[in-house]
């Protein structure tokens, strides 16, 4: 190899590594910061009263800081949200996967994943203007802001994913089992259900997993649809206010530096980042487990 | 036609495409007897097994032309529920293919989707007995099937064929990824069989073809060049390519 070459070598090995450890360098730093800021807030508001406590008022006294309001209204949005997401996103890949023709599935399958790509303030906005005055036709109950449109809104955002990556774990069943089920004279529903769903379960498990940590983790549609209310409700026509919700009003806020106010949005956001890194390894480690069983 | 005759071929071709891979074949299985189709690979033998239960429905680009008469009714026929036709000629493939389900599953499944509701655990018992296949694993029905070994696996795909009781049983060179003990067995068991299911062999080995079937069909670039008596074919081929292909001169 010439000096030249070597050179060169060397150069690009270097900034390849610098590149990734950019990223990698990032991602620590995000968490070190949570991290601090979290203890920063910890040591004025103990932890049993965050995580235990059913009101959450930052800065209107009486203040207090318990997430569970926050956590309530994630939660009853992304429970909606897959409500709609899972059956339907698990149908379609069905379709897709074992029905469709070759033809259709070259034209659906790219379609759904442009879908994907919609920025997520358009579908907040289709949300608040156009999903919210039909709810509010069909249910008079129904608040201007409720979860109930956020909830329909973010499943309909996640669905191209759920069908997409279900889609995926049925295609990669060997062609081979629905070979051996055709051939004992099943029917293309029981092929379908009995034989492809069951062996793609880990995949569409894992596909599941990404969806409830990206309906947990969704802001945009939140924000706008479902209001800002911390509020302990099973009633989706209710408006509720979400962790993702009150990071943002607490941004666009005027909290000053150094406050427990201020530090809530560290602690929420940490709190936050912790069940979405929690669901996401889980669905890593179940798409390794379907490698293994249909390498 | 002979009363007989369980499968029947008139001028079948089958084209992938633009490339025709069986070329006007007609033949006739008899029943309850073991036919092996020989030939180099690419000879068409594979495709030609699967237009007896319609696997090759799934391949879009296949066309079929001609008849296939299973029992002197065409199985392509419009009134035909492709389904049926394969609940009662079953198939048993190249890999050994069991569902990822448990032993006993892998057999239920066929019974269940048949509508067979009672004495599940009876057929199950009786089918894995026939598959020679029960000594071994009477006390681990409920394992996966995926922990056996291969050649276990393939004959608890023999047993889940027979557990519908087809009265065809088409198989796809079922021991070529054996080991030469399992293979043994294989052959053992298809000669068990013999006698009581009508049995299409695809075989590339032709001392099997000789040890395990009564008639061979040789077939050669998509034609059927030679079809007698498995005996006859092998000490006095009428072909001078069939003789140049059981004397490895060819293929």
């Amino acid at each position: 190899m010439s000096l030249r070459s070597r050179v060169v070598e060397r150069v690009m090995g270097a900034l390849f590594l610098g590149c990734g450890a950019l990223s990698v360098l990032t991602t620590v730093g995000i968490v070190v910061v949570l991290a601090t800021q979290s203890l920063g807030f910890f040591s004025d508001v103990s932890p049993l009263e965050f995580l235990a406590g059913a009101r959450w008022s930052p800065d209107l006294a009486p203040r207090s800081f318990g997430i569970l309001p926050l956590l309530n209204g994630t939660l009853l949005i992304a429970a909606g949200a897959l409500l709609v997401a899972l059956p339907v996103g698990l149908a379609t890949a069905v379709y897709l996967s074992e029905y469709a023709s070759r033809r259709t599935k070259r034209i659906v399958k790219p379609a759904l994943e442009i879908l994907a790509g919609i920025p997520t303030v358009v579908y907040g906005y289709f949300a608040v203007a156009f999903v919210t005055p039909i709810l509010r036709a069909v249910f008079p109950a129904a608040g201007v802001f409720n979860a109930a449109s956020a909830a329909l809104v973010v499943g309909i955002m996640i669905l191209p994913m759920v069908s997409s990556l279900s889609e995926d774990a049925l295609s990669a069943v060997p062609r081979s089992l629905r070979e051996a089920a055709y051939s004992l004279g099943a029917t293309r529903f029981e092929v379908s259900t009995r034989i492809v769903v069951p062996a793609g379960l880990p995949g569409i498990a894992a596909s599941f997993i990404l969806a409830v940590s990206r309906a947990i983790a969704e802001t945009m549609v939140v924000t706008l649809a479902a209001g800002a209310t911390p509020r302990m409700t099973l009633d989706l026509l209710e408006s509720v206010q979400t962790m993702t919700a009150y990071i943002v009003q607490a941004s666009l806020g005027d909290a000053p530096s150094g406050t427990v106010e201020y530090r809530t949005l560290f602690a929420v956001g940490l709190f936050l980042f912790l069940i979405t890194l929690a669901l996401n390894l889980l669905s890593q480690r179940l798409i390794g487990r379907f490698r293994e069983i249909h390498p | 036609m002979s009363s007989n005759t369980v499968l029947e071929t008139v001028g079948l071709s089958v084209r992938y495409g633009e490339t025709r891979v069986i070329d006007d074949v007609s033949l006739r299985i008899p029943e309850n007897r073991v036919v092996a189709f020989i030939g180099p690979s690419g000879c068409g033998k594979s495709t030609l097994l699967r237009c007896f239960n319609r696997l090759n429905d799934f391949v879009p680009a296949a066309r079929i032309t001609g008849q296939v008469l299973f029992r002197g009714r065409d199985l392509y026929g419009a009134e035909v529920d492709p389904a049926d036709v394969r609940r009662s000629i079953g198939m048993v493939f190249q890999k050994p293919n069991p569902f990822p389900k448990s032993i006993f599953e892998n057999i239920a499944f066929g019974l269940r989707i048949n509508g067979f509701q009672d004495d599940i655990g009876d057929r199950v018992e009786a089918s894995l007995r026939a598959a020679s296949l029960w000594d071994e694993v009477s006390h681990r029905l409920d394992a996966d099937a995926l922990g056996l070994s291969a050649g276990q696996q393939q004959r608890l795909c023999i047993a889940r064929a027979l557990a519908v009781e087809p009265e065809v049983l088409l198989m796809d060179e079922p021991a070529s990824a054996l080991d030469p003990i399992a293979t043994g067995r294989i052959e053992d068991l298809i000669g068990d069989l013999r006698g009581d299911y009508t049995i299409v062999v695809v075989t590339h080995n032709m001392q099997q073809a000789a040890r395990i079937s009564d008639d061979t069909a040789f077939l050669y670039m998509g034609e059927l060049l030679e079809y007698k008596e498995t005996q006859r074919l092998f000490t006095n081929p009428e072909d001078e390519r069939t003789e140049a292909y059981i004397t490895g001169r060819l293929g």
